[in-house]
C-alpha cells in the first residue's frame, strides 16, 4: 500500500446561491481504497461527488490528484483538455442511470471501444477484441457485442457501463448509486462484480450510496453526510457497528433486517 | 519478544441518541495482555461486555479511553487511535478474527471466502486455494459445498467456513468469538486441534468460549470480564 | 420620396446587400485561415427554401464579381432543377457569364459532386451543405460538439466507422465521409460521395462550404491536406465501378444508374454530365452510346 494519497480533497465547499450543497469537506483517498459516501437524498453526497470529479466547480476548496507521473495536480487549475483526457482515461464515472453513461444507440462493442478510439487506437480488430474481452468480464455474452444497450436489461446496461469505464485501465472510479433502480438479485450480482473488479484491479473508488449494505460490502471507509456536512467518518465497520452521531445511529437503526 | 497484545485502561460506553442520549456503560478500566503462544479466555456472564472487548480490539467499536497496543512488525500501534488505513493493515497482517456469524457475500464460493485473507496477504492463488481446501476438509465440510456460496448453508456449515477463513493465515493475534457455538463434538475437537496448533506456532489467542469442554482444553488462563464492569448511570 | 420607383424590383449586384457580403466574406476569410473549422455567420433569408442551397448561394453571392464565369451542378449535372434555378438566379441578379464547362468556370457551385476534371488554381468550388457538423450523428449537443472540436476529441468519429464495420463488415459510409483537415479539424465534406474525397486533398482550387440553415461556413484553402478517416485494418477505399460509362466509355469516374424502361433495362453513365459530353465530343463511345445519343442535350 502506497503512503501517498491518490486524491486529496481539501475544504471543498459548494453553495447554490445561499444554500449549502456541501461544506468544507476534506479527506484523502489512497490507492486501492474504496470510500463510501452515505446519507439521504439532499444530504450533499452527489454534489460532493460532482465537485471532486470536476463535473461541478466548487465555490471554494481544492481537489488534487496524483497523476501517473507521481505529480500531485490541482484539478481545477488544469487545462480543460488535460482534465477531460484524465476523465476518459485515468478515471471512470458510473452513473446511477446507465443511459447517462452509455450511448444508447450504438452497439455494446462500440460503447466499450469508444474510450480506446478516443486515445488513438485505430485497429478495428484489436478494439473489437478488447471490447469482447471486457463484455466477458462483466458477464455479458460476447454474442451481444453488436446489440445496442437499449435492448439490454437494467442490470446488463449497468454492467456495460462499468466495462465502458474500465477498458482504459483507470485508477479511480466514481460511482453514483451504482445499484439504484435495480432488482435486489441483480444488485447482488452487480455488487459482487464491482467488488471483485475493484479488488483484482486495485482500483480506488468513491461510491455514493444511500444503501448501507452496499457501503458495507464495497467500502473500506465511509463518510456520513447530512445537510451538506460530513458528520461522521471512519472505518466502514466501525461507523456501522458503533455509530457515534445521532443521525448515523438513526440511519443504521433504519436498516431493514431480513 | 514484545507482547503482541496489550490492553491498557480501556473504557467503553454507548451513547444512545435515539433514546434521549442515555449513556450505556459497557466496560471500564480494562487491563490485560496476551503473550505469544498463549490462549486467554474472556469469561463472565453474558452481557458483561466480552464481545464488545473483542470488537474494540478488531476496530469495529470505538474506544472511549485507554489504549490497545498491537505489535506490528517492529513497532507498536495503538488500535484505539489508529486511522482506518492502519486498522485495515493490522487486520490484513496482524489480527485475525473469527466471528460468531459469517457475513456472506453474494455469489462467492465457500472455498474463495476461505482463501481470501491469504490472497490479501499476496499469497499465490494456487497456494491459497490448496490451503483453503485442506482446512475445509479438516473441518469436515462436504466437498460438494466448497464451490457454493455459503449464504444458504446451515449455521454449523457457515461456522466452519468462518473458522477456516480465520485460521488460514498466520496472523500473530487471533480473536475468537464463540467459534464452536454451533458445532458438533467431532468438529469441536478439530477446532481444539487448530487452536493448539496456533499456540504452538506462537500466536496470541483471545477468545470467548461458552462451551466448558473447549474452554478447558485450550485456555491457559481466564479473565473475568465482570471485574471491568463499569460503574455508570445505568449499569 | 425621391427614390425612383420602377415596375420591377431591382437588386444589388448578386442579390445580397454589400454589408451582408462583407459579413460573409469575413466568415469566409476566417474559415480559410482555420481550414476545416466551422465559422459561424449570420445566414440570411434567401428566396428559396432551406435545403435548396441557401448556404452555397450566399457564399457564391459574396464572392462573385462581374468578370466571373459561373457553373452550377447538382449531383454532377448542369441540367437538373436545382442547378438550373440557381444558375438562372445569378444570371438575373448579377448578370454574370455562365457555363457548363468545368474548365471555363471560375466559380462552381455544387451539390453532391466534385467535377471529374481536376480543378486548377484560381477556381473556387462552393459546396451546398445541409449538416456541417460531422459529430452530430452521435452527439446532438452543439455545446458539446464545439468543445470536442476545440479539444480535438475525435474518438466519436471512429465510433461511427466502428459501427459501420460491425454491422456491414466494411465501412459502409459512402457519402458525407468524414475527413481530417491538416491533421487538426474533422470535417464533413457535405453529402458528396466518398469517391470524391481524394479530389479534395491538395486541390489547387479554393473550396468553400456554406450551410445556410446551420449558419456555418468552412473552407479548404488550396493545397490543403485532407485525409479520410479509417482503421488500420479497414483502410479508406473509394467505390469502384465494374463497368465504364455506357455513353462515353470513361473508367475511374463516378457513375449514376439510369433506368431505361420498365423491363429492368438500365445503364450506368457519368454523373458529371460536362465530363461525359466532352469525352463524346472527343470521339469516345460507350457500349450504349448509339441507343441513347440524346441522353445529355
Amino acid at each position: 500500500m502506497s503512503d501517498q494519497p491518490l486524491l486529496r480533497v481539501n475544504a471543498v465547499t459548494k453553495y447554490y446561491g445561499g444554500r449549502i450543497g456541501c461544506d468544507e469537506v476534506t479527506f484523502s483517498l489512497w490507492p486501492g481504497e474504496v470510500l463510501a459516501v452515505v446519507g439521504e437524498s439532499g444530504s450533499g453526497k452527489t454534489t460532493l461527488l460532482n465537485c471532486i470529479s470536476t463535473r461541478l466547480p466548487p465555490t471554494s476548496g481544492t481537489v488534487e490528484y496524483r497523476m501517473r507521473d507521481g505529480q500531485m495536480r490541482d484539478l481545477y487549475r488544469m487545462g480543460e483538455a488535460e482534465r477531460r483526457l484524465l476523465m476518459r482515461t485515468d478515471w471512470g464515472f458510473v452513473h446511477q442511470n446507465p443511459a447517462d453513461g452509455l450511448r444508447m444507440t450504438v452497439s455494446a462493442g462500440a460503447n466499450v471501444g469508444e474510450r480506446l478510439m478516443a486515445v488513438g487506437d485505430r485497429h478495428y480488430g484489436k478494439i473489437r477484441a478488447a471490447a469482447g474481452d471486457w463484455l466477458g468480464r462483466v458477464e455479458i455474452d460476447v454474442d451481444r457485442i453488436d446489440d445496442q444497450p437499449r435492448d439490454f436489461s437494467g442490470g446488463m446496461r449497468q454492467r456495460l457501463q462499468i466495462a465502458r469505464n474500465l477498458v482504459t485501465g483507470p485508477r479511480l472510479v466514481f460511482m453514483d448509486e451504482p445499484t439504484g433502480g435495480l432488482d435486489v438479485s441483480v444488485q447482488a450480482r452487480l455488487l459482487d462484480l464491482v467488488r471483485s473488479l475493484v479488488a483484482d484491479l486495485g482500483l480506488s473508488a468513491i461510491v455514493v450510496t444511500h444503501d448501507l449494505a452496499v457501503a458495507r460490502l464495497l467500502s473500506h471507509r465511509m463518510l456520513v453526510m447530512k445537510d451538506g456536512h460530513v458528520i461522521e467518518h471512519g472505518l466502514t465497520d466501525r461507523v456501522l457497528d458503533d455509530p457515534q452521531e445521532p443521525y448515523t445511529q438513526l440511519l443504521v437503526s433504519s436498516i431493514l433486517q431480513v | 519478544m514484545a507482547t503482541p497484545l496489550v490492553v491498557s485502561e480501556v473504557s467503553k460506553s454507548f451513547t444512545m441518541h435515539l433514546r434521549s442520549g442515555v449513556k450505556l456503560p459497557v466496560v471500564d478500566n480494562v487491563n490485560f495482555s496476551v503473550a505469544a503462544g498463549e490462549c486467554v479466555v474472556l469469561g463472565g456472564p453474558s452481557g458483561v461486555g466480552k464481545s464488545s472487548i473483542l470488537k474494540m480490539l478488531y476496530g469495529n467499536y470505538s474506544v472511549n479511553e485507554g489504549q490497545i497496543l498491537i505489535t506490528h512488525g517492529d513497532r507498536t500501534v495503538d488500535i484505539a487511535s489508529a486511522d482506518p488505513r492502519m486498522v485495515l493493515a493490522l487486520r490484513r497482517d496482524v489480527i485475525g478474527y473469527v466471528s460468531q456469524f459469517l457475513r456472506t457475500v453474494p455469489r462467492v464460493a465457500a472455498v474463495d471466502v476461505v482463501a481470501e485473507p491469504l490472497i490479501a496477504q499476496r499469497a499465490s492463488q494456487d497456494a491459497a486455494m490448496t490451503r483453503a481446501r485442506e482446512l475445509l476438509a479438516q473441518l469436515n465440510l462436504p466437498e460438494r459445498l466448497w464451490s457454493l456460496p455459503p449464504a444458504t448453508f446451515s449455521g454449523g456449515e457457515q461456522q466452519r467456513v468462518n473458522i477456516a477463513r480465520g485460521f488460514i493465515t498466520s496472523h500473530p493475534v487471533l480473536l475468537l468469538d464463540e467459534p464452536t457455538a454451533s458445532l458438533d463434538a467431532a468438529n469441536r475437537a478439530v477446532v481444539i486441534d487448530l487452536i493448539r496448533a496456533k499456540k504452538e506456532a506462537g500466536v496470541a489467542l483471545l477468545g470467548i468460549f461458552h462451551d466448558a469442554e473447549v474452554r478447558a482444553a485450550v485456555a491457559d488462563r481466564t479473565i473475568d470480564v465482570s471485574e471491568f464492569r463499569a460503574v455508570g448511570e445505568a449499569a | 420620396m425621391t427614390m425612383q420607383q420602377t415596375d420591377m424590383a431591382t437588386y444589388n449586384f448578386a442579390y445580397l446587400d454589400e454589408q451582408t457580403k462583407r459579413m460573409i466574406r469575413r466568415a469566409i476569410l476566417k474559415a480559410i485561415a482555420i481550414p476545416g473549422y466551422q465559422a459561424p455567420f449570420a445566414s440570411r433569408e434567401m428566396p428559396m427554401p432551406y435545403g435548396w442551397g441557401t448556404g452555397g448561394v450566399q457564399v457564391t453571392a459574396a464572392i462573385l464579381g462581374p468578370d466571373d464565369v459561373l457553373k452550377v451542378i447538382d449531383q454532377g449535372a448542369d441540367d437538373t432543377t436545382n442547378a438550373v434555378s440557381i444558375r438562372a438566379f445569378f444570371q438575373r441578379v448579377a448578370n454574370v457569364a455562365v457555363t457548363t464547362h468545368t474548365k471555363d468556370a471560375t466559380v462552381i457551385q455544387t451539390r453532391h459532386r466534385i467535377p471529374e476534371e481536376t480543378l486548377r488554381k484560381g477556381q473556387v468550388l462552393v459546396y451546398q451543405v445541409p449538416i456541417p457538423e460531422p459529430l452530430r450523428y452521435l452527439e446532438p449537443r452543439e455545446t458539446e460538439t464545439r468543445k470536442m472540436h476545440a479539444l480535438e476529441e475525435y474518438g466519436l468519429m471512429h465510433v461511427k466507422l466502428y459501427e459501420d464495420i460491425a454491422r456491414n463488415g466494411h465501412i459502409a459510409t459512402t457519402y458525407a465521409y468524414p475527413v481530417k483537415v491538416e491533421g487538426r479539424y474533422v470535417m464533413d465534406p457535405s453529402p458528396t460521395p466518398k469517391f470524391d474525397n481524394p479530389k479534395m486533398h491538395m486541390s489547387e482550387a479554393l473550396q468553400l462550404f456554406g450551410a445556410g440553415r446551420e449558419k456555418r461556413i468552412y473552407a479548404l484553402p488550396p493545397h490543403t491536406e485532407v485525409v479520410s478517416l479509417d482503421f488500420e485494418d479497414h483502410p479508406f477505399e473509394v467505390q469502384k465501378f465494374d463497368q465504364p460509362c455506357a455513353l462515353c466509355g470513361a473508367e475511374g469516374v463516378y457513375l449514376d444508374e439510369v433506368i431505361l424502361d420498365d423491363k429492368g433495362g438500365r445503364m450506368f453513365v457519368c454523373s458529371d454530365t460536362d465530363h461525359c459530353e466532352k469525352r463524346r465530343e472527343e470521339g469516345h463511345r460507350g457500349p450504349l452510346a448509339a441507343e441513347a445519343p440524346e441522353m445529355h442535350s
